[in-house]
């Protein structure tokens, strides 16, 4: 006799199938189709898309813009968890809830605000004009677009974490005469090694994926402003689908890469990883 | 040593309890200028300017009705797709915590494809997916049935980008739960059925609902995922973040930052209400 708790062998059996069934259809598919069209008329069109100087220059400008924006999120969340999770002081869930604020706002309204700051009518647009300093439509907009919407990633893994742990450890370090630095080397960062691993590998997805708030900031100038996202979008429209899908599985693996990654992490390291990551 | 200044200056701080660890001052200073300069004075940008058209100008920019029904459509296609997401990431984070199947690992870790997938991927991907030719949209047009460039294409992309949050967010609930409640119904005489309804359903409502809004956030201002199946025709298939980038095309920046802020603004007080309502379901609890 089966248990109390448990479903019949039927709605077990239908329950999988719909939910195989659905990951199927709506994640497997369009990650399978992706390489498919890219290697439609064989693979040596598709490495000669990656080798055009504009996808070759994408690629670099993306890589140069992930290497800028990811270390200075993983800085900012250390110091944010550091204040956070280790000291009380008031105004700490306002500071928390700020933190998060990028994620609910929309892609293209965070490239937006920084058209609006720096952009030819923006706050600081003639000011930047007379001492020829160019921020939008160039590599410092997408830099910060960029850091925008993956602002959040490093902290909100972090913050969980380092409470959980709270202050003993550190406290101990510190008292035994420990240097601020060498606390921080020596057990904090041990300590939380994995949980920034974690933050970070999101955080450098969606760098190196983020479309709208680049794609704002950008003003499309091919082989100078055009990040990989962008470059796939060009040749999408442009009806050069295999050298769009081409470019579009450099980035679907980056994503297969990473999940593989978040897995691992997730099963290895769980416990020295934020407690929501725990299933 | 070194620390000795910061316990010597912490009782004039009395705002945060004293604490002998160092570098509060440095982290706290630094988060706050980061956060600043990078969030906090571009979004002020947002706020000040669409009233450089005054108030009329606004209303005239968010009331045109192709912006209107822009916004129709992200709103209604967002809500429609979180709505379809809390049904089948229930069902599903039901199956991938309760039941065991082979390929299980590899179902579990596909769930979070569209974090990982980058918007314009998943976009053309999509579009081809869904294309009057395509895997997908040709067996559906046989039918009648068009998909890209049309208000369901929208639709789709939706769906896709907000799976994983309703998903993400019941798997740790359904994993703590303890199956003692459902042993106890089931003595007292209570059908499968009336335990899943009556013991398993109320105690998953908070955070279904929690699910359920970080998916209509996510999917009221996405753009990526859309634009390529979506097919912007005016007035049709046109969502209200392509607005904003085609008002800034235009130069009409106080006109794309009027959108920019109704559309923030709406969803802050979607989501505050959608937090309201999570939160009296958990107290009830």
């Amino acid at each position: 006799m089966r248990r109390p708790t448990e479903d019949s062998f039927f709605t077990r059996a239908a329950l999988i199938a719909v939910t195989v069934g659905y990951v199927g259809l709506f994640l497997l598919l369009p990650l399978l189709i992706v390489f498919f069209s890219a290697l439609e008329q064989g693979i040596s069109a598709a490495f000669a898309a990656l080798k055009d100087a504009d996808a070759q220059y994408a690629i670099r400008l993306t890589l140069i813009t992930a290497a800028i924006a990811v270390p200075l999120n993983a800085i900012f969340g250390i110091c944010a968890a550091w204040a956070v999770a280790k000291y009380d002081f008031r105004g700490k869930s306002i500071l928390t809830a700020l933190i998060d604020l990028p994620f609910s706002v929309s892609p293209v309204i965070s490239g937006l605000i920084y058209v609006l700051v720096f952009g030819m009518q923006g706050w600081l647009g003639p000011w930047l004009r007379d001492h020829d300093i160019k921020i939008v439509f160039a590599l410092p907009g997408i830099v910060l677009a960029t850091m925008f919407v993956t602002f959040p990633f490093v902290a909100r893994e972090l913050i969980p974490l380092m409470s959980d742990q709270g202050r003993d450890e550190e406290e101990a370090a510190v008292t035994l005469g420990a240097s601020g630095f060498q606390m921080f080397l020596r057990v904090t960062l041990p300590n939380i090694k994995w949980g920034l691993l974690y933050g970070v590998l999101l955080c450098n997805a969606r760098a190196m994926g983020e479309f709208g708030a680049v794609s704002v900031v950008s003003g499309h100038i091919r082989g100078l402003t055009d990040t990989m996202p962008l470059h796939v979008e060009v040749l999408y429209n442009d009806y050069q689908y295999v050298a769009a899908f081409a470019v579009a599985s450099l980035l679907a693996l980056l994503a297969i890469v990473t999940l593989i990654l978040k897995s691992l992490l997730e099963w290895r390291y769980a416990d020295e990883i934020a407690a929501v990551h725990r299933h | 040593m070194n620390m000795s200044s910061a316990v010597a200056s912490s009782p004039r701080l009395r705002w945060r309890n004293p604490s002998v660890l160092p570098g509060f001052g440095l982290t706290l200073g630094f988060t706050l200028f980061y956060l600043s300069v990078v969030v906090l004075v571009p979004l002020t940008a947002l706020l000040l300017k669409p009233w450089t058209l005054g108030w009329d100008g606004v209303v005239s920019v968010v009331t045109e009705p192709r912006v209107l029904h822009a916004l129709k459509l992200s709103f209604g296609g967002a809500a429609i797709a979180a709505i379809v997401n809390a049904v089948f990431g229930l069902l599903l984070a039901w199956t991938l915590v309760r039941y065991e199947f082979p390929l299980k690992r590899f179902v579990d870790a596909l769930i979070d494809l569209p974090f990982a997938l980058p918007t314009a991927v998943a976009g053309i991907a999509l579009s081809a997916l869904y294309a009057e030719n395509g895997w997908v949209g040709g067996p559906l047009s046989g039918l009648g049935l068009k998909i890209a460039y049309t208000p369901l294409g929208v639709i789709v992309a939706l769906i896709f980008i907000g799976l994983p949050f309703v998903v993400r967010t019941l798997e740790p609930v359904l994993a703590d739960m303890s199956l003692d409640a459902e042993e106890a119904a089931s003595t007292l005489g209570a059908t499968r059925f009336q335990i899943l309804r009556r013991v398993v359903l109320p105690a998953l409502v908070p955070a279904l609902i929690t699910g359920t809004t970080l998916a209509f956030a996510r999917a009221v201002g996405e753009y990526g995922s859309v634009i390529f199946i979506a097919g912007n025709l005016p007035m049709k298939s046109e969502i209200a973040p392509l607005l904003i980038i085609i008002k800034l095309q235009q130069f009409d920046y106080a006109g794309a930052a009027a959108i920019g802020l109704v559309m923030l603004l709406a969803s802050f007080l979607i989501i505050l209400a959608l937090n309201l309502l999570q939160s009296a379901f958990a107290a009830r609890r």
